[in-house]
This record gives C-alpha cells, sequence and structure tokens, in this order.
C-alpha cells in the first residue's frame, strides 16, 4: 500500500514538476512583523499594522483617521525609520504632526493635485524601495473618485510591498481596497470633549448659546475605532506579540474584541495661543 | 628617488578623438588656420599612410577620400589637458605640469602603494587609456631622462639608475628640443643620435655650441638633475563638446550627457573624488526667426540669453554616470532648454565620495542614489516644490513652513553608532507612549465662510454649501505680526464644534471637489476671522 502511495506521489510530483517545485511539502506560514500604530488600545485591537502588506483606516470626517495616521507615522519615524506621505489633497499640517511626535526630517511628503498623480508618487515611492511606511492620504479626496480607482492599483500594491518591510497605509473615506489590504480598520464619528460643557442636542438655541462660555477649551476627542479585517492571527488565549504571528492567506480576524474606544488629547500646537507655535 | 613621466602623443589629434571616440577607427586629419589658409596640423596613422602630411593646405587634405577632418579645438585640447593632470594627481601628489601633453610625477614612496616601478608604470598607462588617452609612460632616477625617454619610447619604459646614457643613446638627437641652429650644426656635424652627442668632448662642445651644446650633452648622457616645479592641483573638472550640427532632443542629448559623464566620472574616479553638484550649460542655436530678431537686438544692443545653464545638487556625492545621467535626464525633461543644442559644458563640483558602513540591525534606509531618481521622478508628476521634508518655519504665522530637500538621514544611521535594533522594542506592546492628539488637516487655500454672530460668539456657520449650528466654541485666539510688511497677518482663531443640517449636506454632496463633504453629522473645525480682509474662513479640521 505505503509502495502505491509512494509511486503515486512520485507520479503527481513529476507531472507537476514544471509549474509546482514540490506539491507536497509542507511550508510553514510566513512570519509577518508587525509594529506600532501609536495608539495603544489600537495596538491591543489590530497587534500593530503588519509590515509589507496594505493597511486600510477609513471613515468619515473629523473621525480621527488623521490622528490615527500620524501616531502611525510618529511611531516610524521616531524609530528612525524613513516613511513617505503621498498627500492627494495637500491637507497634510506639518506642525500639528511635529507636534504629535512625527520627525519631519524622516518624512518625505508628497504634495499631489489629484488621485492620479497620488497613485503614481506612490508607485514610484514603492518601487524604490526601503521606506517603513508609505501613507496614501485620500482624507479629503470625494469618495466617488477614489472609488474609480481600478482594484488592481491595490492588488499591485500589496504585491509591490509584500516581501518588503513597507508598510503601505491607505486612509480613505470608504473602503476600497477590498481583500488587498490586510487589515481594514473602520473609525467612527468622534466626539469632542470641552472643558466646561458639551452640547447634544442643537435644537434649543438658548441650550447652545450657554454653551458659549468664555473660559471653554477644546481638549480632545474620542474615537470608536472597529476592525473590520485583519489576516493577522491570534493563537491560543493570549494576546501574542505581533514579530510572533503569522500570517496566511486565508485567515481571517480571531480576536476577542473587533473594536475600541481612542481618546485624543488637544494638540499643543494648534490648540491655542498659550502652547502655540511659539512651543515649536 | 624615481619620476615618471607621461607623454601623450599627438595630442591635439587625441584631444579631438577622446571627445569623439569614433574617429579613433578612421583615418583622421585636424585643420587649423584662418580660412581660406587652413593647414594639416596634425594627422593619425591611417591618414599619413593615405598620403595626407602635416602643413598641406585644406584643399589638399580633401581631394583624399576616406579621410575624416575635423577642426582643432582648443578646448577639447584644454579639457584632455586637465585629464592628464588628473591622472597624475590620481598616483602621486607631486607632479610637474610640463607641457600640455607632458607631465612628470615624483613617485617616491609609492612602491608600497602601487608595488614596483614597471607595475606603476603599468597603472599610470591603464588610467590614460580610461581617461580616453594613449601615452607613453617612462620611469627614470631623474626628471629629464624620464621626459626623454616618454617622448622618445611608446608603451611603458623603466630605465633603471645607471643605465641612462646606453637607454637614451638610441634616441635621435631631435627628442633633446635642440634649437634650429643647434640642430643643423649636429646634422651637419653627422651626430644623428644621442650616444654621438653624449660621445662629445664637453670642452670642444662647449667652445662651438656654448651652454645649450652642453645641456644637450648632459640630457644625452641622463646626468641633468633637478627638482620638479609642483603644480597646485585644482578640485574642478569639466567636460566640454562642441556639435557641428545642433541637437534638439532629448533622446540624442542624453546621449551625448551620457558620454560626457563617463569621461567626467573617470577622472573624478582617477583623483578618488566624486560630484557633489553637476553643472549643465547649454550654448543654444537660435532658430531663423529668432536668429533674425537676435540681429535686430544687436543692433539695439541688447543680448540675448543664447545659454541654458542648470545646476543640479547632490545630497550625496556620487561618481555613478548612470545615476546622474537619470537624474539629469529627469531635470532636463521638467525643463527643457527650449532650443537646439550647439555646445554642451558639463562641470563638476568635486567632494570626498561617501563612504558609510551599513549595520545589520540598523533600520533600512532608502538606497541615497535610488531615492534621488525616485525623488526627482516624482518631481516630474507633481512638480519640483511638491517634494521633500518639511520643516518649521521660526514664527507665528498660522500654517507656516519650508519645504526643503529631503536626505536620506544617513547621518542617523551613522550617529546610533551601529546600536542594536531589538525588535521587542518595536513591538506594541512596548510601544512608546505616544500621546494620541486630534490631527489637523489643512484646507488650502482656506474656505471662505460665513458666520453668524451673538454677542460676538459664532451660532451658525455656512461654507462650501454646508449649513450647520455651533454646538461649542472655544476662541478667539487671536494673533498678529509682520504688520510692518505688505503681508501682515492679524486673525482670530474659533475652534468650532459644529452640527450640520442633513439637507446641507446632500446639498453639498453634488458641489465636485469639496472634500469632507460626504454627509457629514458633526465637525470639529478651526475657522478664523481675517480682521485685514474682514472674513471668515476654514482653516482645516480636526480629524
Amino acid at each position: 500500500m505505503s509502495s502505491r502511495a509512494a509511486t503515486l506521489r512520485l507520479h503527481v510530483e513529476s507531472a507537476l514538476g514544471a509549474r509546482v517545485a514540490s506539491p507536497f511539502e509542507y511550508r510553514d506560514r510566513p512570519l509577518v512583523e508587525a509594529v506600532p500604530a501609536g495608539i495603544r488600545s489600537v495596538d491591543l485591537l489590530t497587534g500593530g499594522f503588519p509590515r509589507g502588506s496594505l493597511t486600510e483606516i477609513y471613515g468619515p470626517p473629523c473621525s480621527g483617521r488623521t490622528s490615527l495616521l500620524i501616531s502611525a507615522l510618529a511611531s516610524r519615524t521616531s524609530a528612525s525609520e524613513v516613511c513617505a506621505l503621498v498627500d492627494a489633497r495637500d491637507a497634510f499640517d506639518p506642525i500639528s504632526a511635529e507636534a504629535a511626535g512625527v520627525n519631519l526630517k524622516n518624512l518625505l511628503w508628497v504634495r499631489c493635485k489629484n488621485v492620479d498623480q497620488a497613485l503614481r508618487a506612490t508607485d514610484l515611492l514603492i518601487q524604490g524601495g526601503g521606506f517603513g511606511m508609505i501613507a496614501l492620504d485620500f482624507g479629503d479626496t470625494p469618495a466617488k473618485m477614489v472609488r474609480y480607482v481600478p482594484l488592481q492599483v491595490w492588488f499591485r500594491f500589496r504585491r509591490a510591498v509584500e516581501s518588503t518591510p513597507t508598510i503601505l497605509v491607505l486612509l480613505e473615506q470608504e473602503s476600497n481596497a477590498k481583500t488587498c489590504a490586510s487589515l481594514v480598520l473602520h473609525l467612527g464619528m468622534c466626539k469632542a470633549r470641552w472643558s466646561q460643557a458639551a452640547a447634544s442636542e442643537p435644537e434649543v438655541r438658548e441650550k447652545i448659546l450657554q454653551l458659549h462660555s468664555p473660559g471653554t477649551l477644546f481638549e480632545g476627542a474620542q474615537v470608536n475605532a472597529e476592525m473590520i479585517r485583519s489576516r493577522v492571527k491570534r493563537e491560543g488565549n493570549r494576546l501574542i506579540r505581533p514579530h510572533e504571528m503569522s500570517m496566511g492567506a486565508g485567515d481571517s480576524a480571531d480576536f476577542e474584541t473587533r473594536a475600541a474606544e481612542i481618546r485624543l488629547g488637544a494638540m499643543a500646537g494648534i490648540r491655542g495661543l498659550e502652547g502655540g507655535p511659539g512651543k515649536r | 628617488m624615481a619620476f615618471a613621466s607621461i607623454f601623450v602623443p599627438n595630442f591635439m589629434l587625441q584631444a579631438v578623438v577622446r571627445a569623439e571616440p569614433a574617429l579613433r577607427a578612421r583615418a583622421l586629419a585636424l585643420i587649423d588656420g584662418n580660412p581660406p589658409l587652413c593647414h594639416v596640423v596634425a594627422v593619425n596613422e591611417k591618414a599619413a599612410r593615405a598620403g595626407i602630411e602635416i602643413g598641406m593646405t585644406k584643399m589638399n587634405a580633401v581631394q583624399f577620400t576616406g579621410v575624416e577632418m575635423r577642426p582643432r579645438s582648443a578646448a577639447q585640447e584644454k579639457i584632455a589637458h586637465g585629464a592628464l593632470l588628473d591622472i597624475g594627481w590620481s598616483v602621486s601628489p607631486r607632479m610637474e605640469d610640463t607641457a600640455q601633453d607632458t607631465i612628470v610625477l615624483d613617485l617616491s614612496g609609492l612602491g608600497q602603494l602601487f608595488g614596483a616601478e614597471p607595475e606603476i608604470g603599468a597603472h599610470l598607462a591603464w588610467r590614460a587609456s580610461e581617461c580616453g588617452l594613449l601615452a607613453g609612460v617612462a620611469i627614470a632616477a631623474n626628471v629629464d631622462t624620464a621626459l626623454v625617454a616618454a617622448r622618445g619610447f611608446s608603451g611603458v619604459t623603466v630605465i633603471p639608475p645607471g643605465e641612462e646614457a646606453e637607454r637614451l643613446g638610441q634616441l635621435p638627437v631631435g627628442m633633446l628640443e635642440p634649437s634650429t641652429e643647434t640642430a643643423e650644426t649636429l646634422s651637419r656635424w653627422g651626430v644623428r643620435t644621442c650616444a654621438s652627442l653624449a660621445g662629445l668632448p664637453v670642452l670642444e662642445l662647449s667652445e662651438r655650441l656654448g651652454q645649450e651644446g652642453v645641456r644637450l650633452r648632459a640630457l644625452a648622457r641622463g646626468a641633468v638633475e633637478r627638482s620638479l616645479a609642483i603644480a597646485e592641483p585644482v578640485h574642478f573638472f569639466e567636460e566640454e563638446m562642441e556639435l557641428d550640427d545642433a541637437v534638439e532632443g532629448l533622446d540624442p542629448l542624453s546621449f551625448l550627457l551620457g558620454r560626457l559623464l563617463d569621461q567626467l566620472c573617470a577622472r573624478l574616479a582617477a583623483r578618488s573624488l566624486a560630484a557633489a553638484a553637476i553643472r549643465v550649460r547649454f550654448e543654444l542655436q537660435p532658430d531663423f526667426e529668432n536668429a533674425l530678431d537676435r540681429r535686430k537686438e544687436i543692433f539695439r544692443k541688447i543680448d540675448l540669453p543664447g545659454a541654458f545653464e542648470r545646476e543640479l545638487q547632490l545630497p550625496i556625492s556620487s561618481r555613478d554616470s548612470k545615476m546622474l545621467l537619470k537624474l539629469l535626464r529627469l531635470r532636463l525633461q521638467s525643463n527643457p532648454p527650449g532650443a537646439p543644442v550647439r555646445k554642451i559644458t558639463l562641470g563638476a563640483e568635486s567632494a570626498r565620495p561617501r563612504a558609510t558602513q551599513g549595520g545589520l540591525f540598523l533600520p533600512r534606509f532608502p538606497d541615497p542614489e535610488k531615492l534621488e531618481v525616485t525623488i526627482a521622478r516624482i518631481a516630474n508628476v507633481v512638480g519640483e516644490g511638491n517634494v521633500g521634508s518639511p520643516s518649521p518655519v521660526d514664527t507665528w504665522r498660522p500654517g507656516e513652513f519650508h519645504m526643503q530637500r529631503f536626505l536620506a538621514p544617513v547621518e542617523v544611521a551613522e550617529s546610533t553608532g551601529g546600536r542594536r535594533r531589538d525588535p521587542a522594542a518595536h513591538s506594541p506592546a512596548s510601544c512608546p507612549n505616544f500621546k494620541a492628539s486630534a490631527s489637523f488637516r489643512m484646507f488650502r487655500p482656506p474656505m471662505p465662510a460665513a458666520l453668524e454672530l451673538w454677542e460676538g460668539r459664532p451660532t451658525r456657520v455656512v461654507f462650501q454649501g454646508l449649513r450647520g449650528d455651533v454646538l461649542a466654541a472655544a476662541g478667539p485666539w487671536r494673533t498678529s505680526g509682520d504688520w510692518w510688511r505688505e503681508d501682515g497677518w492679524r486673525q482670530d482663531d474659533w475652534d468650532l464644534e459644529i452640527h450640520f443640517h442633513p439637507a446641507s449636506g446632500e446639498r453639498a454632496a453634488t458641489a465636485a471637489g469639496a472634500a469632507f463633504v460626504s454627509r457629514p453629522g458633526c465637525g470639529l473645525y478651526r475657522f478664523y476671522f481675517d480682521a485685514l480682509l474682514g472674513c471668515w474662513f476654514v482653516r482645516g479640521v480636526y480629524d
């Protein structure tokens, strides 16, 4: 029986020899290294941003998407990695980014005017290689325009970064990369925190006006992050470190929690005069 | 002590061939002089075999078929002389610039670096051929013997001490460069070779030919001792090419630039240097209409710009000609000369080559050369000033920053001193404690807005077709500055939390280009009132 199996195996191997090198050989899933996103709750939720893959962050404006991206850039640039930001609508604010911890000397900023320029610049950066993170910011680009980007573009980007240590982050209003993204995060509308009062019902004019007390300060915001998809697998009951995690083609998310709350503070550099540009 | 002399035979011709290597395999004659009195001043071996002689008029020379005629080029001779000097400095800092086609080097102490004298000679000959020159090299114990031997013998010649008279003896007296009168006298005496001259008694020779005779005899015996007149090294390299027919397209221009860059990089390599900046200068040929205009302008005594200049500053010094050509090509693609080019001058500012040791455990950086090409390509797509690294400016003016050239942080890698990168330090569990803060997105340019105020505080806003109520407000943060300049500012900033009316979001969604119009419910925006313009604007959004 065993000899027949061996013969059969030999036959199959020789038949597939030209196309598959060793069809019966067990292959270990390649280890994937993940790096911190810079926000602890997101790191605990996702296990970090995986290297060599596409991470998609989407949500409406004022949902903390940019804050998450800037935190990730701060995390990478402070680790002396070179990062690139492809800004499709020229919306990046270097002052607030520096206040958030981004080392601007390690950041290559590409200011684009349209989607086409942004995609071409991203392509060139990926081909250039050596970047720790490449962020493609479509945050202010109308969702309708990003929707026109063919799926094969995201697929090509994913394949281009696959065997590199580069993290490709895509920021947009709607999810477009679909299955090309290894990690998909959706951020909901943020809730602002004010020092003296907060309002939720805008109908009553008098009530609104009460909120405008002269001493009110913007103190930050609260955002809900939801993990839509992750190919980083969790093993056992413990939350293993990302560099021990494995990534397989068909793995789905295996985390107990799929949502986290992000608390964002007000930024010294843009808050007001007392902590404004002079603090730079 | 030993000296090496490098002599480039037929220098005028070799200078032209160096710029146009295809001529090396053909019969070539150089002509010089003011037309119509042009004469042949140099010929190569094939042209000589074809029957062309030096001194022949151009009219006679053109009768020969299959012979290329080129004008003598003083510019190419100057560049070839520069290349010859570079060959010398590549081996020894003590060098004498004897003539346009000859240099002499002091070889003392070079044995440990280059080996024995024959090896140094071979190395010099190889360097010369790398720079496009076929040179004779001679090594001897004194300067003048080396000079005479380099002119007299082809290839590499090494004359051991004590054998000078014997080796120089077979050379004709003409190699010692006597004056015309002395040469005629020696010829009448039947003194043809150096050996015959060296055998003459010195006193009688002095009586008949004076000091020149004595000097020539000492030269023929290889017994003249003198020190070198050391030349000062130069640090600017230049290559030039004048074209018979003006070139217009980028592709043929790239081909010529590539050839010049190859020569430039070979010279830099010979000096163990690299280029820190490349300067390209094109002399442009005006077209027919412009030429007429130019005539008019000459009458009006106004000079039209007939040259195109560009400088390519390199973040890291390099002598990779292919990479430099790519960068130059990309620069010219985005900024073409705009007229046919008739002369190309390429200069390189020299610097020490980059020497870095990469670490196994250091974060990966983009390869600086590759990064520079990538940035140049991106600049071609998005524009020159739209790619780089932002740096804050020391001012209170809101949103002010400066875009600077992005440099690969090689220095950072060096400064970490090969510190080991711990994977655990990069895991989320040990994530550095970044304070997550609300980031800001700028609207460039700021959007005009209309605000309704009650007791000086905003209550309703309208901008880009969106209408909303203010839920909470913080401000005003008043800033002003640069009042002494035309672009001074005086602004009141407000942080506003806005609840948008649902209908307004839909209406605004139809407006093309509105960035944030996907039916926002609430939003945190920064508005400002420009007191100089008397208008409200939206500066950006907290996201």
